[in-house]
């Protein structure tokens, strides 16, 4: 009873590669198929990566989504020409969301990329050798904790200069402790089980047992914390923009549209309207698929799902 | 007080008199783990896991270690192979101290001494599958690659009862007693000279228990293998060793024949008791009950003197004073108490 | 024999999981007396310890009694609601479990939360149930009651937290005590304490015991009557000594020859081959048929029914036995 899957297995034809695994996939396919808001999630995400790769052919105004001015044009509430109007300088709305968005979704995916790589290793590292090393991780992670990240980026901008990538870099250096603390905790679980030790019985040397044994067993909720924490990177490096340390003009990007466009909110309230849905649609997104891929990967949840 | 009882398998199982260095002693073995005040040093403890101990295991010989929990005794098998790294004392495998290696020559030796543990379901990374499980020892130490190590893989799975066709499937999908059979052709597949057993059956079955055991046993008649028995189970225990070392409290109390120790050779207060609590089937084996009065003492607090004296039927003043030396009072049989042979 | 105090009928209870559905006990029937230490033996999944959680009503969410009757005093526990089970839990039956530390709640004192049971149940003061339950902890005999009263779980041994749930589930007078593997965490000297105490009370205060566990020899030194469990049933049931002593189904014979022995050190033990099916494909007619040396044609068919092969109720679900009977 406690272990419900071996008798179904021990009942289907032995040789067979790795069935196992593609089994446990399909059932996690399945459970997010029956999931209504993953799927409405993982659309909306698709649509702004889909929009933001393309910019250039899907908007027939592809120099104002990079920047060029059109004053004859400004302020045009939304029409057929322009969808969402147009903005201060004449520019058209729904060109300088999509290129935006490429703007906005990479700093999302490089913070949330540049976090795991630091932040995971040093994780596995901490909770595999214990100890003093993990003393020293561990109270180096809590010092980057302790800085706001607003408040580094602003350190950071007031040092090398206001731009996308030391936006980047501040978002990044205040997010990968929150990793670092993830793996940690589930490397500390797997020590407990034997197949580490075994693999130290037999020889293999700690960095090999790492990478081999620990990494790829944390993948899992490291994989739904990071999408997850896409929206939030999303929202923070808008918010390092929209107070003018992040991204500069002319490059379009959410935050910076927000903050153009506050100053006319009450007159033309699709300016800083249109970025503003755009941010809350794409972190509500990756908020509600991490939701949903932590419900599919955990078995416990599944069968509730059924 | 190193004892050196070397004893080699007996002649009755068809082979030569075992030759005379054993194949492992450990002498003055001990563990002292810090129970950690964080970054203060000052607030630091120390439990001695494992206290000064001596033992010897003669080649193709089965050395049973029991005792209650916190005894020590899963430490000591940890420290044995430099799971744990010890605090002091010698690890010598056919001579060559395993606790004065550095970390390559350890990982080299590693081949040599291979261990089975307690819980089957956890001794596997989930992801791998049974073939990759069984081939990273080999992969470790050897250049066997591709066909050649897929055959030694199937060669040392038959060997230890499991069919050759279940290469790809993973752990997950095998009983625990299915397992266990893995997990020792693993343990057995760069032919090591030493196997330590951490309580290789108590997660089983009866039924499957029995399987393991035997299995054990036939590796060892084939194989040559000499294993290092840890158990709470006294019965296993006696079913499996020539030698049973009894442990309270990270010290060896006694040593002896399995035979004598069961034939009511007992010695040790504290050995006695045991026999005496395990549930025993035979209403004619049961013997006279001694139920000791409390439990084992803290180890980080342990008593002074004799660390089984509080809870021990005949202790006397002195008991209380100093802590007895395991001495030998005839035949190898060695007895740590301040009321036998002192 | 007069009407037992418990009664298990036919009992089956069924797992719905995400890999199918699960057996977990099909067709469990047995009895234990008034004032009777009654011992329900099997190995892991033969439905032992969720049978225990049947009889409390406390079957664990995504399972269910899909049929049988458990009778207590004569009446049905299936068909009362859960207010009358939780009157019934704790005052006439108590359960103790396999690891005490997880039970106790780590942030009350061991005093307050048996004074808390204690007046769930009853209608005394607290200073009477204080009282009272200084009274039940001297009568499991741990040193020092008062020091007890006020000392929380974590500083107290496995040993006697054990002593502790058993004083617990005396406090309000149960009849019948359903213990679950009670000693399986604890090393070997303290068992030994804690079986004198159970059957030490059962003396005392006439207590039945259901005692729930894999270990034969435990249940050989400390019951009357045992039943041996497979797949969820009982194939063998009767008095310790004709059970255990003059086993007749295969599956009870093959667990006794497993056990390892005294006076046969190193020697081959007598295995069963295979291992314990699961729930969710269980064998064909007698579940044990795949492992059994002796299995005819019939028993793939055919469940066998307990019957009587012995004095004192000593009963047996075997074909083979059956088929002999009958010649």
């Amino acid at each position: 009873m406690e272990r419900p899957a071996e008798a179904s297995v021990a009942a289907t034809p032995t040789l067979r590669v790795g069935p196992q695994r593609f089994r446990e996939l399909g059932l996690m396919l399945q459970a997010f198929r029956r999931d209504p808001l993953a799927i409405a999630s993982l659309v909306v995400i698709a649509v702004f990566v889909f929009g933001a790769i393309f910019a250039p052919v899907l908007t027939p105004y592809p120099r104002q989504g990079l920047g060029d001015p059109n004053i004859l044009e400004k302020f045009r509430p939304p029409s057929l020409a322009h969808p969402l109007g147009t903005d201060n300088l004449g520019r058209d709305v729904l060109a300088r969301i999509l290129f935006g968005g490429r703007t906005s979704l990479s700093i999302g995916f490089l913070v949330v990329l540049i976090a795991v790589a630091i932040g995971a290793p040093l994780g596995a590292i901490a909770g595999y050798y214990g100890g003093w090393v993990d003393d020293v991780v561990m109270r180096v992670t809590d010092v980057f904790l302790a800085f706001p990240s607003l408040l580094l980026a602003m350190a950071i901008a007031g040092a090398l200069g206001a731009s996308f990538v030391h936006a980047m870099i501040a978002i990044a250096l205040t997010w990968w402790p929150w990793y670092t603390r993830l793996v940690r905790a589930q490397t500390v679980s797997l020590r407990e089980r034997y197949f580490i030790e075994a693999a130290r019985s037999i020889g293999v040397r700690s960095p090999t047992i790492i990478v081999r044994h620990v990494l790829p067993n944390v993948f899992t909720p490291v994989l739904v914390q990071a999408t997850m924490d896409l929206g939030s990177a999303i929202l923070t490096g808008a918010a390092i923009s929209f107070i003018g340390l992040g991204v500069r003009p002319p490059t379009a990007e959410w935050g910076t549209m927000i903050s153009t466009g506050r100053i006319y909110f009450i007159e033309r309230p699709w300016l800083a309207g249109s970025a503003g849905a755009a941010i809350f649609l794409v972190t509500l997104a990756f908020n509600l698929l991490g939701d949903a891929v932590r419900d599919a990967v955990d078995p416990r949840t599944r069968r509730a799902a059924e | 007080m190193s004892a050196t009882a070397a004893r080699g398998a007996g002649p009755d199982r068809g082979m030569p008199l075992a030759t005379a260095a054993p194949l492992l002693e450990v002498k003055e073995l001990s563990v002292h783990f810090a129970i950690r005040g964080g970054l203060a040093p000052w607030r630091r403890r120390y439990v001695r896991a494992v206290d000064g101990v001596d033992l010897t295991i003669g080649r193709r010989e089965t050395l049973g270690v029991v005792g209650e929990s916190g005894c020590g005794k899963t430490t000591l098998g940890r420290a044995i192979l430099r799971l744990i790294e010890p605090t002091g004392g010698q690890v010598l495998l056919e001579g060559q101290d395993i606790l004065r290696l550095s970390g390559s020559e350890l990982r080299a030796m590693r081949r040599h001494m291979q261990i089975v543990f307690q819980n089957p379901y956890s001794s596997f990374d989930p992801r791998f599958t049974v073939l990759n499980a069984v081939a990273e020892p080999l992969r470790t130490h050897t250049r066997l690659r591709g066909e050649a190590l897929r055959e030694r893989v199937v060669a040392v799975l038959e060997q230890c009862g499991m069919p050759g066709d279940m290469l790809y499937r993973y752990p997950h999908e095998f009983s625990g007693g299915q397992l266990q059979r893995i997990a020792i052709a693993r343990a057995l597949a760069l032919n090591p000279k030493l196997l330590v057993l951490d309580e290789p059956t108590s997660a089983l079955d009866v039924s499957v228990q029995a399987q393991i055991i035997n299995l054990l046993l036939r590796l060892q008649r084939e194989l040559e293998l000499t294993y290092l028995f840890i158990s709470h189970d006294l019965s296993v225990v006696q079913h499996t060793s020539d030698r049973i070392a009894v442990m309270y409290l990270g010290k060896i109390v006694e040593l002896s024949e399995t035979a004598a120790l069961f034939s009511g050779g007992a010695r040790h207060p504290y050995t006695r008791a045991l026999l005496a609590s395990a549930p025993m089937l035979d209403p004619e084996l049961r013997r006279e009950r001694i139920v000791l009065q409390g439990g084992v003492p803290d180890p980080a607090n342990p008593p002074p003197g004799c660390a089984f004296h509080p809870r021990c039927p005949g202790a006397e003043e002195a008991c209380a004073q100093a802590a007895p030396a395991l001495i030998d009072i005839g035949g190898g049989h060695l007895v740590a108490c301040h009321r036998i042979g002192g | 024999m007069s009407e037992p105090l418990l009664s298990v009928e036919e009992l089956q209870v069924r797992f719905q999981t995400y890999a199918g559905r699960v057996h977990a006990v099909n067709g469990m029937t047995f009895e234990v007396g008034r004032g009777e230490f009654f011992g329900l033996v099997g190995e892991s999944g033969c439905g032992k310890s969720v049978t225990g959680l049947a009889i409390l009503g406390m079957i664990p969410r995504g399972g269910a009694v899909a049929s049988g009757r458990i009778r207590f005093h004569g009446e049905d526990l299936l068909t009362k609601s859960d207010a009358q089970m939780r009157a019934i839990r704790g005052r006439h039956i108590a359960m103790i479990f396999q690891d005490p530390a997880a039970t106790l709640n780590p942030v009350f004192t061991i005093g307050s939360q048996i004074v808390r049971v204690i007046r769930q149940h009853t209608s005394i003061s607290p200073e009477e149930a204080r009282r009272r339950a200084l009274e039940t902890l001297d009568a499991v005999a741990l040193p020092d009651p008062p020091r007890i009263f006020r000392a929380y779980p974590h500083e107290l041994s496995g040993g006697m937290q054990q002593r502790v749930m058993i004083a617990m589930a005396l406090s309000c007078g149960a009849e019948l005590l359903i213990a679950d593997e009670p000693t399986t965490a604890l090393d070997v000297t303290i068992q030994a304490q804690i079986l004198g105490l159970l059957a030490e009370i059962r003396r005392r205060q006439g207590v039945s015991i259901l005692l729930i566990t894999h270990n034969l020899g435990v249940v050989a030194e400390t019951c009357d009557r045992v039943a041996v469990a497979y797949a969820g049933r009982v194939v063998e049931v009767g008095r310790v000594e004709d059970v255990l002593f003059r086993p007749v189904h295969p599956y009870t014979q093959g667990l006794l020859a497993a056990l390892p022995r005294a006076g046969q050190a190193k020697e081959s033990l007598l295995s069963i081959p295979g291992s314990v099916p699961d729930g969710l494909a269980l064998p064909s007619g007698c579940a044990f048929h795949p492992r059994c040396a002796s299995a005819v044609e019939l028993c793939r068919s055919g469940e066998p029914a307990l019957t009587v092969v012995g004095p004192d109720g000593h009963r047996v679900a075997c074909h083979l036995f059956r088929r002999e009977g009958a010649a």
